[in-house]
């Protein structure tokens, strides 16, 4: 089969390789027929997750057709067309019984690894380095899901894939996101990064009841997208202090809630920039979180900091004294996918979101590099690359 | 060389006790180790994997069995490749989480060929090793069986520096 394989720092590459294989009692195979590039997927891209070995399939957000059950499988079947979440969970541990499911306590083989790295380990993932235990990605013509019975999403076959393939992942993380925000009629959230996770968490602050959202970003075509939400927002290239311009906007008192949905590799004007990137250039450092520290600044007396954007490793100057003499709380995590997938699905069903507003091309398979590449460079005004197996 | 380690899993006390006093259990989840036979009268005969199809062996007998709470044995036959000890208690964990599984091993290995054969058998980091079997047997418990990705078939354990890219494999998994 065709699946688009890592061969190295930023070189994707659509290799032959062996069908997957039913390997536990409780797996499926899955027909892919609609597979996203997801925004984390570009810090394997970019060489920022170790671990990720020469040939590895990429991928973690998809949707398709069962058609192999393991033998403990009783609940799914051949034909049924699933949606995935991107976090493998077992359904029975003390973790996925409070709801933790991407902290699963069973589904990452690797876990003895992140212990170390971590201190505990977290879920197991789908194509997503060996730290999260080498299961095959989903940028395939045919992927193994474990855990299956517990995980995977019966949809019907009346409603298209763009509507409910991001179920898996970038709904959801969006939307945790603003929940974390613990959002209360009147208040005002930022969101930092206008890529298709904020997009998803501007859409599910307004859902909760934001009274205004405010979306920071550098590339035009995404503060569009931002605006045609209900947003406004902020251009940090074209502005001159662009935290000042956000205090103003908050009347001096800054946004209830902070949500940075941007990560491990933010850009930003200036030194701040530049030191962050050489020393994660010289493996000093591990994440940039120059979003981060701005929503920390940012943020009200007593408020909330959210981040969804994928943090790795370890961070310098963080800004341990306003967080703690300004009462902020930091909520985040890897988003438990699994109790997000059903309330979300009615939402969609309801008519009040539509998911694929932030699908901006939609390739075959076979073109996948050339996805990795528009998506990383932002051109040809690239939000969201689905790929067609 | 003394090893402990702990992991908390799903399970009552007596469930747990119950599978790890069945000695003929441990190989589903102790990698190392090839089978073990129960001789009765609470001896057992354990034959370990080793390099190079070799096998290290010994005898063990229980020193204390009390059933639900605690299991500890040591090597007790003539022809013993290695002198070993352990043991393992099940307590209750708080707040209803099941059973804290607390282990604890001391291993005497020999000087000579053999003294290195069972330092790799038994892995440069016991603990790491101890790490991975918990986390099977943990596994087997809660869900039944050992969990396999495409880059660990054989599920923890298989360190990450020796693991392959996350492709399927070519050969027949059932075969």
């Amino acid at each position: 089969m065709q699946a688009a394989c890592w061969m190295g720092r930023q070189e994707v590459e659509v290799r032959d390789i062996p069908e997957p294989q039913i390997l536990n009692s409780r797996d499926v195979i899955v027909r892919v027929s609609s597979t996203a590039i997801c925004g984390s997927d570009l810090h394997l891209f970019n060489g920022y997750v170790p671990t990720m070995k020469k040939g590895d399939v990429l991928g973690h957000e998809f949707m398709g057709e069962i058609v192999e059950t393991g033998s403990a499988v009783k609940n799914l079947k051949t034909g049924d067309r699933v949606v995935v979440p991107f976090t493998i969970a077992c359904g029975m541990c003390w973790s996925c019984e409070q709801g933790l499911t991407s902290m699963c306590e069973n589904s990452n083989p690797s876990g003895t690894a992140q212990e170390r790295l971590w201190g505990h380990s977290a879920s197991g993932a789908f194509g997503y380095s060996h730290l999260t235990g080498g299961f095959q990605g989903a940028q395939a013509e045919y992927v193994r899901v474990p855990f299956a019975d517990f995980g995977a999403l019966k949809v019907d076959q009346s409603v298209p894939d763009e509507q409910v393939l991001f179920l898996g992942d970038i709904f959801p993380t969006g939307y945790m996101a603003a929940e974390f925000c613990d959002i209360k009629p009147g208040q005002v959230i930022a969101v930092w990064g206008c890529g298709p996770v904020g997009q998803f968490a501007i859409r599910s602050a307004f859902l909760l009841g934001a009274e205004r959202v405010i979306a920071i970003d550098r590339f035009d075509y995404r503060l569009e997208m931002a605006r045609a939400a209900g947003a406004e927002t902020i251009d940090y290239e074209e502005e001159d202090g662009h935290l000042e311009v956000l205090k103003e906007k908050t009347g001096g008192r800054g946004p209830d809630a902070c949500i940075d949905a941007v990560g491990m590799e933010a850009h930003s004007e200036g030194l701040q920039f530049a030191y962050d990137r050489v020393k994660q250039a010289m493996r000093l450092e591990g994440d940039r979180p120059i979003a981060l520290r701005e929503a920390i600044m940012a943020c009200r007396n007593g408020g909330i900091v959210s981040v969804v954007g994928v943090y790795g490793g370890l961070i310098d100057k963080f800004p341990m004294g306003t967080l703690m003499n300004r009462g902020l709380t930091i909520r985040t995590g890897q988003t438990p996918v699994h109790r997000y997938m059903r309330p979300l699905l009615d939402r969609i069903q309801n008519g009040e979101i539509d998911p694929s507003v932030v699908i901006t091309h939609r390739l075959p398979l076979a073109d996948a590099a050339h996805g990795y590449k528009i998506f990383l460079h932002k051109e040809d005004r690239c939000e969201k690359v689905v790929l067609k197996a | 060389m003394k090893v402990s380690k702990a992991i908390t899993v799903g399970r009552p006390p007596s469930e747990v006790y119950a599978f790890w006093r069945d000695f003929e259990n441990l190989p589903r989840f102790m990698y190392h180790l090839e089978f073990v036979e129960n001789l009765g009268s609470g001896r057992s005969h354990w034959v370990t994997r080793a390099p190079a199809g070799r096998s290290v062996e010994w005898d063990a007998e229980i020193v204390d069995d009390e059933p639900g709470r605690r299991i500890a044995w040591r090597t007790a036959g003539a022809d013993d490749d290695v002198t070993h000890s352990g043991s393992v208690s099940f307590v209750p964990a708080p707040g209803n989480r099941g059973t804290e599984v607390h282990v604890e091993l001391t291993y005497d290995p020999p000087g000579g060929k053999l003294g290195a054969m069972v330092a790799k058998l038994f892995g440069e980091e016991p603990n790491q090793q101890v790490a991975d079997d918990l986390r099977r047997f943990k596994q087997v418990m809660e869900v039944g069986e050992v969990v396999r990705s495409e880059a660990s078939p054989e599920g923890a354990g298989q360190g990450i520096m020796r693991q392959e890219a996350n492709q399927p494999s070519a050969i027949d998994a059932r075969a």
